[in-house]
């Protein structure tokens, strides 16, 4: 009989659930078996692709290769100058930098009050004040940490940067406390330090990585300059290296070339400081791709310590029917027969085992997701398993069942009929 | 319809070697009913087993219905076992978990007949040994002579050119022995060619042709005055 029409053959499959529904506490054991093996990949892989997913949530509005650098105080007495020198980054650092350090996609200088020390500028409006940090900042920033804008508003651009324009873009916080609930704030006026600043948008917050939160404002860096008196001081850059470039390399040329602009000693360590947000994701990547990886290996090995348990009850079970086979045989059963029906009972418990544990571990994950959702602190997101995965691991599991059927198959072939039938 | 010369089978048991058929001749007409018998050890089972083709005879030829049984493997003896021969076996051999009718047309499903049809040819002869109400009863649900009726039905269903009954009487009672046998004569009296191996005086001599056997021999083979099973009803 070709192989094909026995797969198709409703009587094929009759011969099939009679014997396994013969033995239904054998069958079930050994069914769970394999959906335990499948449930813990499905479960796993989601769970690990839920923290990829969470991490990347985390992290979706900062550009992935990117640090911030700052200046801090000598450690070393250098070219005369005397240690404990205080040092200053400058605007004009930033086309040295750019020429030193090609691996630069962009920088952008930024100033804030009220972030690393000194108290956040009092904002007003009619009756109402509260404090709110705020960032001096040019549009490129944005290249490096995406700004998401409410509809009818934007981020402040060159002109305004050009014009030292008296505009701001405001936080869901500072809209909530300056603001009516039904009011529109965009061109409405606020107070910065007693001036009136113009709202041009207002930024929607996305919480993880950084230290900016829900209130921060932001207004031209040219107009923070003039408001504050800061000349060409730059707090810190906040730099994008390019996708290719490491980031630890490009953290350490950038050090190098201020130190050398600044006159500090290329050994000294705390001269400037450095966040390298790329180096966290490299690590952070490695280790959800470590997760990924370990999910695979355990769910795959546990899907094989579970087939491997159905050729063993397949065995016993061939054990316990040698007699039935033995008068199948003497009814007319071809071998191929015998081994047919041995190996497609187990593919088909494999199957059914593989499919119910892929339904368990798609509730668990539903499960999770729905008792994460709310969790913005936790990294935790959408935790999938794509669906190359899943049909991986049922061919695999296929395959396995088929191989491992072959042992029992040839169990029940190799034994004579004659000797089934002797069998008492 | 049966031709054996000179049938030779022995049995290595550790070292030595145990010759159980010394060259056996007989032949077997069609429309016979013939009654093996011998004691235990006599050859008798070995005999039958070549016969089945479940068993493989060292030497000496063996013809059905003029086709030789030679060189067959598997696969191949499988198919003339499923066409030519029909058992009977001591202990039934049903299968459990299936119906009384599932059980009589297992051999017309290796015979790849469609469901429906062999249902249908199945169903004619469990209504011939007289179960027709019990075809969807499971053999743990039949008595053993009901059980052994299956069997024979089961056996019949392929339309075999050859029945083979090992000891088809061996766990029955007396009154059950002859109810079997009077079936089994019945379907001998409708051409069927029937060998029982039996070592029981009396289901032998309901046979039409007496074989002993004695280490390995024939020592009788006889024609007899079949006694009716009837008769001991």
């Amino acid at each position: 009989m070709n192989s094909f029409k026995v797969i198709f053959d409703r009587d094929t499959w009759q011969e099939i659930f009679g014997s396994i529904a013969k033995n239904k506490t054998r069958t079930v054991i050994t069914v769970i078996g394999v959906l335990w093996g499948i449930f813990i990949y499905i479960a796993l892989s989601g769970a690990a692709k839920g923290l990829d997913n969470g991490f990347e949530r985390q992290f979706e509005n900062i550009a992935m290769n990117s640090m911030f650098i700052w200046a801090q105080r000598t450690s070393i007495p250098y070219e005369g100058f005397k240690i404990g020198r205080s040092i200053e980054l400058k605007l004009s650092d930033i086309e040295y930098l750019k020429q030193r350090v090609p691996e630069i996609q962009y920088i952008a200088p930024r100033n804030a009050r009220g972030v690393f020390g000194g108290t956040s500028p009092l904002v007003s409006r009619n009756n109402k004040s509260s404090n709110f940090n705020v960032y001096g900042d040019f549009p490129v920033y944005t290249k490096i940490a995406t700004k998401k804008i409410y509809d009818g508003g934007r981020f402040i651009n060159e002109e305004d940067n050009k014009y030292s324009r008296k505009v701001c873009v405001i936080g869901e916080r500072t809209q909530t406390e300056l603001f009516e609930k039904d009011e529109n704030p965009i061109g409405q006026y606020i107070k910065i330090d007693n001036i009136y600043f113009q709202v041009i948008g207002i930024h929607k917050f996305v919480p993880g990585g950084g230290f900016e939160t829900d209130g921060d404002i932001f207004i031209p860096f040219e107009t923070f300059r003039k408001l504050y008196n800061t000349g060409e001081t730059v707090q810190w850059f906040t730099v994008a290296a390019y996708d290719n470039a490491d980031a630890v390399d490009v953290e350490n040329k950038l050090k190098a070339t201020l130190k050398r602009i600044h006159r500090v000693s290329p050994d000294d360590e705390r001269a400037f400081g450095g966040f390298n947000l790329g180096e966290v994701f490299t690590k952070i990547y490695g280790f959800s791709k470590g997760m990924t990886l370990l999910s695979l290996i355990v769910g795959i090995a546990t899907i094989i310590a579970g087939v491997i348990g159905i050729g063993n009850i397949l065995l016993i079970s061939v054990k316990e029917r040698t007699k039935e086979l033995g008068v199948r045989r003497a009814l007319g059963a071809t071998p191929s027969e015998v081994r047919n029906q041995i190996i497609l009972e187990s593919v088909f418990l494999t199957l059914i085992a593989g499919i119910i544990g892929i339904i368990l571990g798609a509730l668990v994950l539903a499960g999770i997701n729905a008792g994460t959702q709310n969790l913005t602190d936790f990294p935790y997101t959408n935790p999938t398993v794509p669906i190359s995965f899943v049909l991986g691991a049922l061919a695999i599991m296929i395959f396995l069942g088929t191989l491992i059927g072959l042992i029992p198959a040839q169990r029940a072939v190799s034994i004579k009929p004659i000797d089934a039938l002797r069998e008492e | 319809m049966i031709s054996i010369k000179d049938l030779h089978k022995s049995y290595s048991i550790g070292n030595s070697s145990l010759h159980v058929l010394k060259g056996i001749n007989f032949e077997v007409e069609k429309g016979e009913l013939v009654a093996i018998m011998g004691s235990s050890g006599s050859g008798k089972s070995t005999l039958l087993n070549i016969l089945g083709m479940l068993d493989v005879a060292d030497e000496g030829d063996y013809i059905l219905d003029q086709v030789p049984i030679k060189n067959l493997n598997e696969t191949k003896a499988a198919k003339y076992r499923n066409q030519f021969l029909g058992f009977v076996f001591q202990s039934f051999n049903l299968i459990n978990y299936k119906t009384a009718l599932e059980n009589v047309s297992l051999p017309l499903y290796y015979q790849g007949i469609k469901r429906k049809e062999r249902q249908e040819i199945a169903m004619d002869y469990l209504d011939k040994v007289g179960l027709k109400e019990w075809s969807t009863h499971l053999p743990s649900e039949l008595s053993g002579g009901q059980k052994q009726r299956v069997a024979i039905a089961r056996a019949l269903a392929s339309k075999p050119k050859v029945l083979l009954a090992d000891e088809p009487t061996g766990a029955l009672d007396s009154t059950t022995s002859y109810e079997v046998m009077d079936l089994i004569q019945k379907i001998n009296e409708e051409g069927n060619t029937i060998l029982v191996v039996t070592h029981e005086e009396d289901i032998a001599q309901m046979c039409k042709r007496i074989v002993r056997l004695k280490d390995g021999v024939i020592i009788e083979d006889k024609k007899i005055n079949q006694v009716l099973a009837t008769s001991h009803v």
